[in-house]
């Protein structure tokens, strides 16, 4: 008789070359134990591809006229238009461009100031007070401001995303800094660190977890402010495509420039984690273990 | 050797230090002979981590005279390694030699963790971790090793292998030890020299002469647990009371 351990190790490893004749002589048995959550995985499929189903005949029928809403089998034919004559590429190369300038812009400003006003109390006096006050303001409202300092072209949107980048890096790089442990700290000094080798092996590595946390914030807020910024006024990007489709109704068109901004947004935060990953090893190992 | 025996490595004079109102370290003075192993005995809230804190250069606020002449190292009660940081780089950190890096894998190897010197700290086991932390101190080479209670938070298993460990490690590099911890048997076990400290000052002090290793039962072992149980205020069945 297999006693219900044997059982167990017979389940784990199916193809286990040795072992007792009484596993030996079993029947391979089905990997079992994965195949419900597989199924599931592929249950959470049906609810979403059901309102995709819901919308088309709501379209076919008349019941959503076009004007509000395009059917998705339109919204489709039209990404593909769009990628084929250039104007989806163009557009999104423009946004890009907008985003990862004003992203750098904010992010430097953001992390430089966060590490000054992180390693010192000096640098905390002068610049926490003033990023927390900054903070306050609502940013949105600064666009009439960003139009009469910086006119209407591409400076007023690069402005606005790299203001709404650096607080959340600022926030969560200065945290982080503050948050390594202080026992960490005491150590460097019984070994004898230097500043500069506390602040690079100690503190800056300590505080990336939380840093990382504020890339992922600030590279939404990014794209959300750059939606905001090329509402107001542009010539070419993908909120002139939306904007302009507007204009003449086409829902379709304004679908997919939707569609493509929240791709964008989940392609830059899955960058960021595959960041993390890599960069927080140390901690997938705990995880792991 | 002998020469190092001698020597003094630190030199504590009329040591106080207050927190507010409260005295924890009243007039000290304790002088630590080069290659000595010393246990600091006390109950919880003596000072006997503080004055450790102070010898270790941690600690700025004390009054009275502290001369520390020989170099210092450190493991805490807690291994505390840098997670971020591979074992190796642990034992190699600050560690400004030409050839840190072989003297690291000769530490890791001295205690026995020569197969984990690419591993994440928080993958460690707390034998390993705190293993790795002594192995940190060490090879800095120091003249005095400050070890403040490093052992209480192993499993008993592992304190024994850790103990026999930790008094080898002394043997071969002959530091002077100074050991803070709570526990007399472990005291009697390692030290040559144990020292209760109470009212801020050493009140008792008394030479362990026993040849290593030392069994618990030893004669000299024995009284010695009795008046150190007693110095520290604790009555009844010394066999009863492990710990103070």
């Amino acid at each position: 008789m297999p006693s219900p351990a044997l059982d167990v190790q017979a389940a784990r490893e199916p193809i286990r070359p040795a072992g007792p004749p009484d596993i030996r002589d079993r029947p391979p048995r089905p990997p079992s134990a994965r195949t419900p959550a597989r199924s599931t995985a592929w249950r959470r499929w049906l609810s979403p591809l059901a309102v995709v189903v819901i919308w088309q005949a709501a379209s076919a029928t008349g019941l959503l006229p076009e004007r509000l809403l395009a059917a998705p089998t339109t919204i489709a034919a039209t990404t593909v238009d769009l990628l084929t004559d250039g104007t989806l590429p163009t557009a999104i190369a423009v946004s890009i461009q907008r985003v990862a300038a004003g992203f750098l812009l904010g992010g430097l400003c953001g992390v430089l100031l966060a590490l000054v006003a992180g390693l010192s109390r000096a640098g905390e006096h002068a610049v926490d007070p003033i990023m927390q006050m900054l903070r306050a303001l609502p940013f949105f409202g600064l666009i009439p401001l960003f139009i009469l300092w910086f006119g209407i072209g591409e400076t007023p949107k690069v402005a606005l995303v790299a203001l709404a980048v650096s607080f959340p890096l600022y926030l969560n790089t200065f945290a982080g800094i503050r948050g390594v442990d202080g026992k960490l700290a005491e150590l460097a000094r019984t070994l004898k660190l230097s500043r500069t080798a506390l602040v690079r092996h100690i503190v800056l590595p300590g505080a990336l977890p939380q840093t990382l946390v504020g890339l992922r914030q600030s590279l939404g807020v990014a794209w959300l402010a750059l939606i905001v910024a090329e509402q107001v006024n542009a010539d070419a990007g993908l909120g002139f495509m939306i904007n302009d489709a507007r204009e003449f109704l086409r829902t379709d068109v304004i679908v997919v420039g939707l569609l493509v901004y929240s791709a964008l947004g989940l392609l830059t935060d899955a960058v960021v984690r595959l960041l993390e990953r890599r960069a927080l090893s140390w901690r997938r190992g705990f995880l792991s273990a | 050797m002998a020469a190092r025996l001698s020597q003094r490595v630190a030199g504590v004079r009329d040591l106080t230090r207050r927190f507010g109102d409260r005295v924890v370290l009243d007039g000290l003075d304790l002088d630590i002979e080069g290659g000595e192993f010393i246990a600091l005995l006390g109950r919880s809230g003596s000072g006997k981590s503080t004055l450790l804190r102070a010898l270790a250069g941690l600690d700025r606020d004390v009054e009275g005279r502290l001369e520390v002449t020989g170099s210092v190292a450190v493991a805490f009660q807690e291994p505390r390694l840098v997670p971020w940081k591979r074992v190796g780089s642990n034992i190699t950190l600050g560690l400004a030699v030409p050839d840190a890096g072989e003297r690291a894998r000769r530490a890791l190897a001295e205690v026995g963790l020569t197969e984990r010197a690419g591993a994440w700290p928080l993958t460690l086991s707390g034998g390993e971790a705190q293993r790795a932390s002594l192995a940190r101190a060490l090879v800095r080479e120091p003249e005095l090793l400050l070890l403040d209670e490093p052992f209480s938070a192993l499993d008993a298993l592992t304190r024994i292998t850790v103990h026999q460990l930790v008094v080898q490690l002394w043997t071969v590099h002959r530091p002077a030890v100074l050991l803070v911890t709570h526990d007399v048997d472990e005291a009697l076990l390692l030290a040559s020299r144990v020292l209760v400290l109470d009212g801020g000052r050493i009140a008792y002090e008394a030479a362990v002469t026993a040849a290593r290793p030392r069994h618990r039962d030893h004669p000299e072992l024995v009284s010695l647990r009795t008046r150190l149980l007693t110095v520290l205020g604790v009555t009844g069945d010394a066999d009863d009371v492990r710990t103070a």
